[in-house]
């Protein structure tokens, strides 16, 4: 039960917020962001954002999906 | 863990990860000795049948409007081709929202009807449902309620730890559960289970690298809890999340399908909020009903059969007329299994 | 067959496969009806290709065009897709008491617009009025005509070694309508594909027989129809995930409402399953004609799972795509 997306925060008003992605926006809810700002990245599930994404750690996990090949030859036990 | 054996058992208990795990292929890429079983993480497979014979027969009533997510639609109850698309049909009013707050919009819309939000799901979905039923009583919409069906995932893992025939050499944790409740809260599975732990994010490539650290676990014989979504997921997890579920919400005893009375096993609404729930505003009782005939979504669902293991699986019961909610949820393993696999 | 019309049956899945096979073609079969194609080829002074299409589409303006616009691309697509040069269109009009007369007017406007991109002619028609709660705002038939120009299209030409292509990009109209559905949920400049297909189909008629089959994506999407060209055949379609076009705005949208663009429909698209040594003339072809720019190949058949629709992932693993029991529900989980 657990399909969450990433999406941007465009707008804020109080605890209702929007949220988008390549041009698809979505209403959210922000009563668990703490202090939420314009331009953070949130995970939104079931209409609420659930998590603000870490940014630093967003991006080394993309560097890190880049060498997936390693990884799926990590596999083998 | 059975050092002899030369099979390795992971076990996922989420059923959007039984569902990324079966779109990416993962398991085509896993060696032959390692595999990947889907525990009872589907919030819909798991909730008894009794619960949902008791939601079909409210969706009948003269003025109530069921609010739920999509993947409640067609879930059978006990009665094979009962389901809410059918109430549908027949006249039962039955909407589709993607929010509990969306609900709340229904029941403003339409004062002289009840709307019951069908609460199901684990911790991932425990705070936006516990939010709602504060909204609700802020805004004084009175005719909202929630039926809570709210399940918890650390007693129901601990439950299957106990069962004498439980052999899984590790877990990959449910991610998003774990951006509620933090990475720390798996930490009793090294710790008082012996087993390794990873907490996992959704993509393929997180699935991938969380199988690949299990494994690697296992290899050098460690039983550790390791974070691969530090992305989303901090150790002690969202506060304030947490905060509006103690509000509103207590651990309770709970039914599992097949699975008997799990301790805590799940969520209730607190007296302080009794107004809104609707298994109290509509003394709703859940009569003790056996499994359909046939059916093992109850040994799927705790990971003791494979989907193809059931003899039902495929050919009596499929997606267009299944016996059982592991067929049609849209995270149940049996769809998944039917969805996304074959036999060679 | 369960004792009650249900939603599902209508949505192109399995279970209207089976209220096709299990009620219609009992009582009503005949040679031509058999055949199941998007239109059945007739006798007449000419072949003639023979096709008709119900819309209920709801709400019925959309972001991209209308029921109106709706009613004329499907029927003209069907005849196309058979290998027909459409022709003629009937009308019938089934209108809910209380529809607003500038409503009315705007979607004939749509039909006198569209017929005239196809070139064909609405000729004949019937306009009913229901009382209020019985119609959805309004429902339309069309019924086309068109002459028979490339005979013979059918799934069963289909063997290992072809490629599939697909016109354009998928899952468009689809998701433009949830989002149209869901106005305060989701918003995204997201427009319906609908389209007239004929001039595209005609471009690809002169493969002869090359063209081994042709079918427009509606109900269901690209895997349905995938579904049907080798259910109880011995072929089977690899498509490859990397290369479908799907546009990152309606794969958001997708995403986030919990769809997947493969069942999504469309209805400005087609896919051609083609013999492999055309399968570059025919991208040549397509992409010179508007609305034919992002053709592509995403698949190819083999004999390797007989009867089964396959997807490579970006991984190299296989998953199998199945025929949708019912309609695509949004899925939270």
């Amino acid at each position: 039960m657990c399909l969450a997306v990433p999406l941007k925060l465009i707008e804020i008003e109080g605890n209702d917020g929007v949220a988008e992605r390549d041009g698809i926006t979505r209403s959210v809810r922000l009563d668990f962001i703490k202090e939420p700002r314009l331009g953070d990245y949130v995970i939104v599930h079931a209409g609420f954002a659930i998590e603000r994404l870490n940014e630093a750690q967003a991006l080394a996990d993309i560097e890190a999906a880049k060498e997936i090949e390693d990884e799926l030859r990590k596999l083998c036990v | 863990m059975n050092s002899e054996s030369s099979v390795y058992k992971l076990m996922e208990v989420c059923g959007t990860h039984t569902m990324a795990i079966a779109r990416a292929g993962i398991r085509q890429l896993l060696p032959q000795n390692v595999r990947l079983i889907s525990g009872p993480g589907c919030p819909v497979c798991v909730t008894d049948q009794s619960e949902l014979d008791a939601v079909l027969d409210l969706s009948m009533e003269k003025d109530v409007i069921i609010a739920g997510y999509g993947d409640m639609l067609r879930v059978p109850g006990s009665t094979r081709g009962d389901s809410l698309a059918r109430r549908k049909s027949l006249g039962a009013r039955v909407e589709i929202v993607f929010s509990p707050v969306d609900a709340i919009g229904i029941a403003q819309r339409e004062p002289d009807k009840q709307v019951v939000f069908l609460g199901i799901g684990f911790e991932t979905t425990a705070p936006g449902t516990a939010m709602a039923v504060k909204l609700a009583k802020e805004r004084g919409v009175e005719n909202f309620s929630v039926l809570c069906l709210l399940k918890r995932v650390e007693p129901v893992l601990r439950g299957l730890a106990k069962d004498p025939d439980f052999d899984i050499d590790g877990f990959l944790c449910p991610g998003h559960v774990a951006v509620i409740t933090g990475a720390d809260s798996f930490g009793f599975i090294p710790r008082e289970l012996g087993l390794p732990a990873v907490v996992s994010g959704f993509e393929p490539e997180d699935l991938i690298r969380s199988c690949s650290m299990l494994l690697s676990q296992i290899r050098e014989g460690r039983a550790e809890l390791e974070n691969q979504y530090k992305r989303a997921v901090t150790s002690e997890g969202n506060l304030l999340a947490l905060k509006t579920m103690e509000e509103v919400l207590e651990p309770s005893d709970c039914r599992f399908r097949g699975m008997g009375t799990v301790p805590l096993g799940g969520f209730s609404i607190k007296p302080e909020y009794r107004k809104f729930d609707a298994k109290a505003r509509f003394g709703l009782e859940y009569k003790d009903v056996p499994e359909p005939a046939g059916c093992r979504c109850g040994l799927v669902i705790q990971g003791k059969i494979e989907p193809a293991g059931c003899p039902l699986f495929g050919r009596v019961c499929t997606p267009a007329d299944p016996v059982g909610p592991c067929m049609v949820s849209s995270e149940g393993s049996c769809a998944a299994a039917y969805k996304y696999s074959w036999e060679e | 067959m369960e004792d009650i019309i249900t939603l599902d049956y209508g949505s192109g899945g399995k279970k209207t496969s089976s209220l096709i096979e299990e009620t219609i073609l009992p009582l009503l079969g005949n040679p031509a009806l058999d055949e199941l194609g998007d239109g059945a080829v007739v006798e007449g002074a000419e072949k003639l290709v023979f096709s008709t299409d119900s819309f209920v589409v709801s709400p019925y303006f959309f972001p991209g065009g209308d029921i109106g616009k709706l009613s004329v691309c499907g029927t003209v697509n069907d005849v196309a897709m058979q290998g027909g040069i459409p022709k003629y269109l009937s009308l019938g009009l089934i209108i809910e008491e209380g529809l607003p007369a500038e409503h009315l007017k705007r979607i004939i406007g749509s039909v006198s617009r569209t017929a005239e991109e196809a070139g064909v002619r609405v000729v004949t028609g019937d306009t009913k009025v229901v009382e209020k709660g019985m119609g959805d705002g309004i429902f339309i038939n069309t019924s086309g005509i068109g002459v028979l120009a490339c005979p013979g299209l059918s799934p069963k030409n289909i063997r290992p070694g072809d490629k599939v292509i697909v016109s354009g990009t998928i899952g468009d109209h689809g998701t433009a309508v949830m989002l149209a559905r869901n106005p305060d949920l989701v918003k995204g400049d997201l427009k319906s594909d609908c389209k007239p297909l004929n001039r595209l189909a005609q471009a690809l008629y002169g493969l002869g027989e090359d063209l081994r089959v042709l079918r427009d994506p509606t109900r269901g999407g690209v895997a349905t129809t995938l579904c049907e060209f080798v259910q109880g055949s011995g072929n089977c379609v690899i498509l490859d995930e990397s290369a479908l076009p799907v546009s990152p705005k309606v794969m958001s949208a997708c995403d986030i409402l919990g769809l997947d663009p493969l069942y999504c429909a469309n209805e400005g698209k087609l896919l051609a399953v083609v013999a492999p040594e055309r399968a570059a003339d025919a991208l040549a072809l397509l992409k010179d004609i508007p609305g034919g720019e992002d053709a592509a190949v995403i698949g190819e058949i083999t004999d390797a799972h007989p009867g089964k629709v396959l997807v490579k992932t970006r991984f190299g693993a296989l998953r199998i795509l199945a025929k949708l029991a019912g309609a695509q529900l949004p899925r939270i989980c």
